[in-house]
């Protein structure tokens, strides 16, 4: 009997310890200070582009608050490590909400941590600030998709190379994940409706962090040599870039012959790589630091203030955050509350300027509307624009190149109130509320 | 169930009483006290306590291979990640139409890649009863396979570890392609029922870790029962002196396939109460990485003890939780000096040093001998 | 969709500035005089070269297409630059004037001006103009290099040099010094695609007549790229002239790809005969049109000789174009080999040696590529040399922390092999995190200098990348390195000494402690060494490491533990799988097979392709 006495004691002591840990931790704080989640990793593979994020969401936080905060209330950043691991993203958005209390989480970066993410959102019905260019086919009533979708970043840049560069071969090339897939798949479609032969696409997916590029850059090679313009649509990912571009430089493949048009590759990327060989390559974006404006001076000049390097690069996804967290803010005061319910209603409609001129407005499908911007590499890593937009176009959730995705709109507003709303059967689907 | 065997070890009994005093407990003051309640525990805290426990029972499973059979396998994380897909197949075809393309029979993944059917590996994952025998067949089956080849060319020691690394790697650039119809790198995702009940509730949240609790405490007390049999006394024998059990007359090979196959099956019941309680299952579990960490557990809790095994299994994973909420930039140091240490100074793990407090002589299943 | 249109970029041309009257008009009259003596014609042109170099008068038209925007019409902006290199210029034009040949193609604008500040279609023609005359050919080579700047303050162009603290400048045309000046001062002239593919052929047919006949091949090559009938007709014109084989082949062959299409068929068929010899993809491009077959079904080609007589040359170059391919393949797997057992062979000594799963070998390679970053920020205008030198500096760093760890760590966990796997896992994360915190979680750029990038060309068919080719070699370098180290060194001997007995290698005198430190640093320097190398072809970044080690692991155990030739093996034998498989299965596939086979080969052979005898094999 004695030794389960103690057996008991060690249960209770355990009993209270884990109460102590989970149970407290989440029960009265004190409302004084209006908390914001930055939901980006810090270690493991994505660090390398969301640690950027991270400081910039710090740094829009610290502005604000300098501005005197929001509500007459300040601002409080909460930081977490989802480390690069897809289930820890929601269970780290799950601690987010329902422990810290945060009134809205900024955060994610690949396709696969937003959908983690998604469920635990809309249960808890907070509201995520989704920064990066992604492939559409979605809009959740809790996700605010600062990003581009792919109206807003391939089918303009594809435009750009059929007409200014009269390309008629197509190389598709694009890490196996979801965003080249979709991206590629509405390409596709879209060359195949502009007359382009099957002959004169090739479509190419590698692993992601692919390090050997020698075969396929080859093809590529071969491929573009019968004698037609050709051109590579890269939707290749973070880390596999510096050998793939390395591997088309050494092999001569110059812009020139074959331009690559990259939609992954920023300012960020472009810091650490070689640029001597890249320079002529495209890329399609919504932002390029390179752009002269004011407003854009100020926010390069207070990023490099902030993170004390002169060095260090802005980019698409840091714009799409500042514009995020501005229309948070501009939204939480028009509804006079941080309750995530008026807070998704009142930010439609919200417009906040665009760093790089034009006015990014938040439409009902919950996708903002921008510039569109090519660029070419130049050797100081920076984008020249060779193309734009004349004016900012709307984010479009439900490509209309699909033949499945073409009917469905997404819509927050009265009376369609959902974001897979089928014009013809005049349905919603696939909603969790 | 020998109940005086059971008592002798404290530290076992109190780890028993621990994981069934939180397994009763935790979903109880869930379901019971309202929100406000200083004794009510959040879905946050539910479901992480939950996932700690499956980590738990993989964590035990491996000590089951490695610790007592001294088989240090590096890809204990593909059974659990191929139990965790078995289970998340199912509740892939419980969506049916309130998918994002709305179609009854294909997920949509597939209906995203232009497939018209249903592949023949998904065939029978609609109903439960066939899942759950998936999960554990599925792993069960690998392992069988695996084990049989590897154990009969004896191959042994370093050789099989890295094996075992390689299986676990092609798994996961396999499940990776899309072409697999696993769901690619998104893998399977946005469940919404199990058996008919909503996945996000309370009250199946609360269940699902009274089911995770109930499966650990019964796969502890099984493993702790068949290592005190006969057929464990075996398997630590070879463990020690696998030539002189050979020698004895022991079929060795068919003892170790046992064993893992049996350890694989655990790991993908596992994987399959993990699914449901995190919400997604993708590739990123069958990474070489991550089967790693599970061995770092078992060393960090005290490998060849089975409670060691969960003992570590949620120290390290809470301390994960824990660091990666207060220090963001700088958990690693801290994670990464903590193993430093635990080997330098703790060569049997914390239950090592819990054992030396409480127990100055050496237990009989501490005197492990050295692994190949 | 939303309609997009293609919005031009120009920029407000600088204001119409005040005439500096005196020095400018005293030589505008000068001028004027001794021209009225050439007649009229060459007079208009000497005025407009006058207005061109000192006057910077910009008459722009507008361009059809671009709406230019008002006040750029007959805007003038006078140059404000000194006198003596006016002077220079004058003596240039002069004899330019003498020559009669008129710099400028037409009336339109002043070339250089719309260079400096038109819009990248204006400078699309002031580059047309500029072709036309080879004194111009310094200033087209600048624009093409990014050596070319606008002087923000004088409003001209001068070619750029980069020094320590700014640009050193020399005109673009006269090649006179104009001194140096500060960064901000001056602004890079931008190009795009269009512009570059413009440029080369402009560059080409300038020098078709350059003294040194690699320059002139070159030349030939770039003009080779787009045929038009000019390029042709320059060709044609050079040949008669050229002495140089080589250029005059490549001359032919360009000549010989028209006459597939001539009129007259005894050519054709003496083309196609003859260029089913040539390694050209030209070549195949233009046979394989004569054999295509039109929207209804008939031949493109209605004479059936030379559809029938392409079709056996495209047969015969193809036959030599698999030949080639497999040379390639070949080449391609023994590099991606090469790069596996430069990242296995360290481990080869600390785990496959010394029998420490060592989990931090990845993160030691890491720390050999960030000295090469290092080194290169050290260094940053000898790119090359940097290079070199983080060889050794690689070694060093990479051995002093291997040895670090084995003092501090790993030495207390001998004879308990696991153990270590979970201290140098430790380890690893440590140093992963204490990059991110001092380098930054980014990569890092590491250049690679001149000498290792291109290819050697061998034909259109076959190129072999000179990065992949070094690495190559340093990879067998390393190698032989090592083994003689192990081989005839003491402490070569002494570490296979430790390794097969160690209590028996303590009685016989050896100190094994301080060998156990030489050997694991050994192994970790190596690891750095090899850091250098992947710096070369792959990210620079905290992740470095852990991309490479379950492959390094598999090479390892694949060619037998303990034994370097079985690592140097399995190295390129699994490349050479990789790679031979890739274009059958595709780069994931075939991954997944070679990580299969490896499994299935271990149940052949439980050891490893060279599996270890005698008593060391059975601890």
């Amino acid at each position: 009997m004695k030794r389960l006495s103690i057996s008991f004691r060690k249960l209770a002591t355990a009993a209270a310890l884990s109460t102590a840990l989970f149970g407290a931790a989440g029960s009265a704080q004190a409302e004084d200070t209006i908390k914001v989640g930055v939901l980006h990793s810090l270690s493991g593979t994505m660090a390398i582009s969301e640690t950027t994020l991270k400081d910039t969401m710090l740094m829009l936080i610290d502005e604000q608050n300098k501005k005197g905060g929001l509500l007459g209330k300040k601002l409080e950043a909460v930081v977490v490590d989802p480390a690069s691991n897809w289930p820890l993203f929601a269970e780290k958005a799950r601690e987010l909400i329902t422990k810290d209390k945060v009134s809205a989480i900024f955060g994610c970066w690949t396709s696969v941590s937003r959908k983690s993410v998604l469920p635990v959102i809309e249960e808890l019905n907070n509201i995520l600030f989704y920064p990066v260019q992604y492939e559409g086919e979605e809009s959740s009533k809790n996700v605010f998709y600062t990003g581009a979708a792919p109206n807003q970043q391939a089918i303009p840049a594809v435009d750009y190379l059929m007409n200014d560069l009269k390309v008629q071969r197509w190389v598709l090339a694009g890490t196996d994940y979801v965003y080249p897939r979709t991206t590629n798949k509405i390409l596709e479609a879209y060359l195949k409706a502009k007359g382009v032969k099957p002959a004169d696409i090739m479509i190419n997916y590698t692993p992601f962090g692919h390090s050997d590029w020698q075969s396929i850059v080859a093809d590529i090679k071969k491929f573009g040599s019968a004698g037609k313009k050709t051109a590579v649509v890269s939707t290749i990912n973070g880390d596999a870039n510096v050998p793939f571009y390395k591997e088309l430089g050494n092999q001569g493949i110059k812009a020139e012959d074959i331009p690559v048009v990259a939609f992954s590759v920023g300012e960020e990327e472009l810091s650490g790589m070689d640029t001597k060989p890249l320079v002529g390559h495209l890329a399609a974006w919504n932002y390029f630091m390179s752009v002269d404006t004011t407003k854009n001076a100020a926010f390069i000049q207070q990023w490099k203030d902030y993170i004390k390097n002169p060095k260090r690069v802005t980019n698409d996804p840091m714009e799409a955050h500042y514009i995020g967290f501005n229309m948070w803010v501009k939204a939480v005061e028009k509804a006079g509350t941080t309750d995530p319910d008026a807070v998704q209603k009142a930010i439609i409609g919200v417009e906040f300027p665009n760093l790089t001129g034009g006015t990014a407005k938040m439409l009902p499908n919950h996708h903002i509307s921008k510039p569109v911007l090519i660029g070419e590499i130049q050797e100081d890593g920076q984008f020249a624009t060779v193309w734009q937009t004349n004016k900012v176009v709307d984010g479009d959730a439900w490509s209309d190149f699909l033949p499945d995705s073409k009917p469905i709109i997404a819509d927050w507003t009265a009376p369609i109130n959902c974001g897979n709303y089928n014009t013809k059967t005049k349905k919603c689907s696939g909603q969790n509320y | 169930m020998n109940l005086q065997n059971l008592t002798q070890d404290k530290t076992y009994a109190s780890v028993l009483l621990a994981l069934a005093s939180v397994t009763i407990l935790i979903p109880f003051c869930n379901l019971i006290f309202p929100e406000d309640s200083a004794l009510h525990f959040s879905a946050y805290s539910v479901s992480l306590i939950g996932k700690y426990l499956t980590f738990a029972l993989l964590g035990l499973s491996l000590d089951m291979v490695w610790g007592y059979a001294g088989i240090l396998v590096l890809g204990q994380g593909a059974f659990f990640a191929l139990g965790g897909y078995a289970m998340g197949m199912y509740l892939m075809r419980q969506i049916g139409t309130r998918g994002v393309y709305g179609n009854a029979e294909l997920p949509d993944f597939m209906v995203f890649l232009n497939w018209t059917e249903l592949p023949w590996y998904w065939y029978g994952f609609e109903n439960f009863g066939f899942s759950m025998l998936m999960v554990l067949l599925a792993p069960g089956l690998l392992a069988f396979v695996f084990g049989w080849l590897a154990f009969r060319s004896r191959v042994t020691g370093v050789y099989l570890s890295i094996i075992t690394q390689a299986l676990t790697y092609a798994l996961l650039l396999a499940f990776f392609r899309n072409e697999m119809g696993f769901g690619g790198n998104n893998g399977l995702t946005d469940f919404k029922d199990i058996l008919g009940f909503n996945i996000q509730s309370e009250a199946v949240r609360s269940v699902l870790l009274l089911m995770t609790g109930l499966s650990l405490i019964g796969a502890l007390l099984l493993c702790r029962w068949i290592v005190n049999s006969k057929l464990g006394r075996v398997v630590t024998a070879i463990r020690d002196q696998e030539s002189r059990v050979r020698f004895l007359g022991y079929r060795v090979e068919l003892f170790k396939l046992w064993v893992f196959v049996f350890a694989a099956m655990l790991a993908g019941l596992a994987g399959a109460l993990y699914v449901p309680q995190v919400g997604i299952i993708n590739p990123s579990e069958f990474s070489p990485l991550n089967s790693l960490e599970i061995v770092i557990w078992v060393a960090v809790g005290g490998r060849g003890t089975l409670y060691g095994a969960i003992i570590g299994a949620v120290l390290v994973n809470y301390a994960k939780t824990v660091l990666t909420g207060l220090m963001p930039d700088a958990w690693l140091f801290c994670l990464g000096g903590a193993f430093i240490l635990v080997t330098l100074l703790m060569p049997d793990g914390i239950v090592g040093l819990l054992r030396r407090r409480i127990k100055p002589k050496p237990t009989l299943n501490a005197t492990g001998g050295q692994p190949a | 969709m939303q309609s997009q249109r293609f919005r031009t970029r120009l920029k407000t041309p600088p204001g119409l500035r005040p005439a500096d009257r005196s020095p400018k008009n005293s030589l505008l009259s000068m001028m004027t005089t001794t021209s009225t003596q050439t007649g009229i014609e060459t007079r208009g042109v000497f005025k407009r070269l006058f207005e061109l170099v000192f006057l910077n008068t910009v008459r722009r038209e507008p361009v059809a297409g671009l709406s230019a925007q008002p006040g750029s019409n007959g805007t003038s902006a006078v140059d404000r630059s000194g006198w003596l290199i006016r002077i220079g210029l004058v003596l240039l034009i002069a004899a330019a004037a003498m020559a009669a040949r008129p710099v400028l193609a037409d009336e339109t604008g002043n070339p250089l001006d719309l260079l400096r500040q038109g819009s990248m279609s204006e400078r699309e023609q002031a580059v047309e103009q500029l072709a036309a005359d080879s004194a111009n050919l310094k200033l087209l080579q600048a624009l093409q290099d990014g050596k070319l700047f606008e002087l923000k303050a004088e409003a001209k162009l001068a070619i750029g040099l980069e020094t320590q603290t700014g640009y050193s400048l020399t005109d673009p045309i006269s090649g006179a010094s104009l001194g140096e000046v500060e960064r901000g001062a001056v602004g890079k002239i931008n190009l795009n695609n269009k512009l570059r593919t413009l440029l080369r052929k402009a560059i080409g047919q300038l020098q078709l007549n350059h003294a040194d006949p690699a320059v002139r091949l070159g030349a030939v090559q770039a003009m080779a790229k787009n045929v038009d009938d000019k390029a042709l007709a320059l060709l044609k014109d050079h040949l008669d002239h050229e002495a140089d084989a080589e250029i005059v082949a490549a001359i032919r062959s360009v000549l010989l790809l028209q006459d597939i299409n001539s009129p007259d068929k005894s050519q054709r068929v003496n083309a196609i005969t003859t260029l089913k010899e040539f390694d050209s993809q030209d070549a195949v491009n233009k046979l394989q049109a004569l054999t295509e077959k039109d929207a209804d079904g008939n031949f493109v080609e209605a004479d059936s000789d030379i559809r029938n007589l392409a079709e056996a040359a495209l047969i015969k170059i193809r036959g030599r174009m698999q030949a080639y391919a497999a040379i390639e393949t070949v080449f391609f797997g023994l590099s991606l080999g090469a790069v596996l057992v430069l990242a296995a062979i360290g481990l080869a000594i600390t785990f496959g040696v010394m029998g420490i799963i060592n989990m931090a070998h990845g993160e030691l390679m890491m720390l050999g590529a960030y000295t090469t970053y290092v080194m290169q920020q050290l260094l940053p205008n000898n790119l090359g040399t940097a290079l070199i030198l983080s060889i050794p500096m690689a070694f060093l760093v990479a051995a002093l922390v291997g040895i670090a760890i084995e003092r501090g760590i790993i030495r207390f966990l001998y004879g308990r092999p696991l153990e270590t796997l979970l201290a140098t896992f430790g380890v690893s994360l440590f140093l992963q995190q204490a990059v991110r915190s001092i380098f930054s979680p980014l990569n890092r750029s590491v250049a690679t200098p001149d000498w290792m990038s291109g290819s050697w060309q061998i034909n259109d068919f076959l190129s072999l990348t000179w990065n992949r080719f070094y690495i190559l070699i340093f990879c067998l370098l390393v190698f032989t390195a090592l083994l003689q180290i192990l081989k005839r060194t003491k402490l070569g001997l002494e570490v296979r000494a430790v390794a097969q007995n160690r209590g028996m290698a303590r009685a016989m005198g050896i100190p094994t402690s301080r060998v156990d430190a030489m050997t694991f640093g050994l192994g970790s320097g190596i690891a750095g060494v090899a850091g250098v190398a992947l710096s070369q072809i792959t990210n620079v970044g905290p992740n470095l490491g852990q991309a490479y080690i379950v492959d390094s692991f598999m090479v390892v155990v694949f060619g037998g533990v303990g034994n370097l030739f079985g690592t140097l093996v399995a190295g390129f034998s699994l490349g050479i799988a990789n790679k031979v498989l890739e274009p059958y299965a595709g780069a994931v596939l075939a991954k997944i097979l070679v990580l299969v086979f490896i499994i299935l080969f271990i149940q052949k052979k439980p050891r490893g392709l060279f599996p270890q005898k005698g008593r060391a094999a059975e601890s």
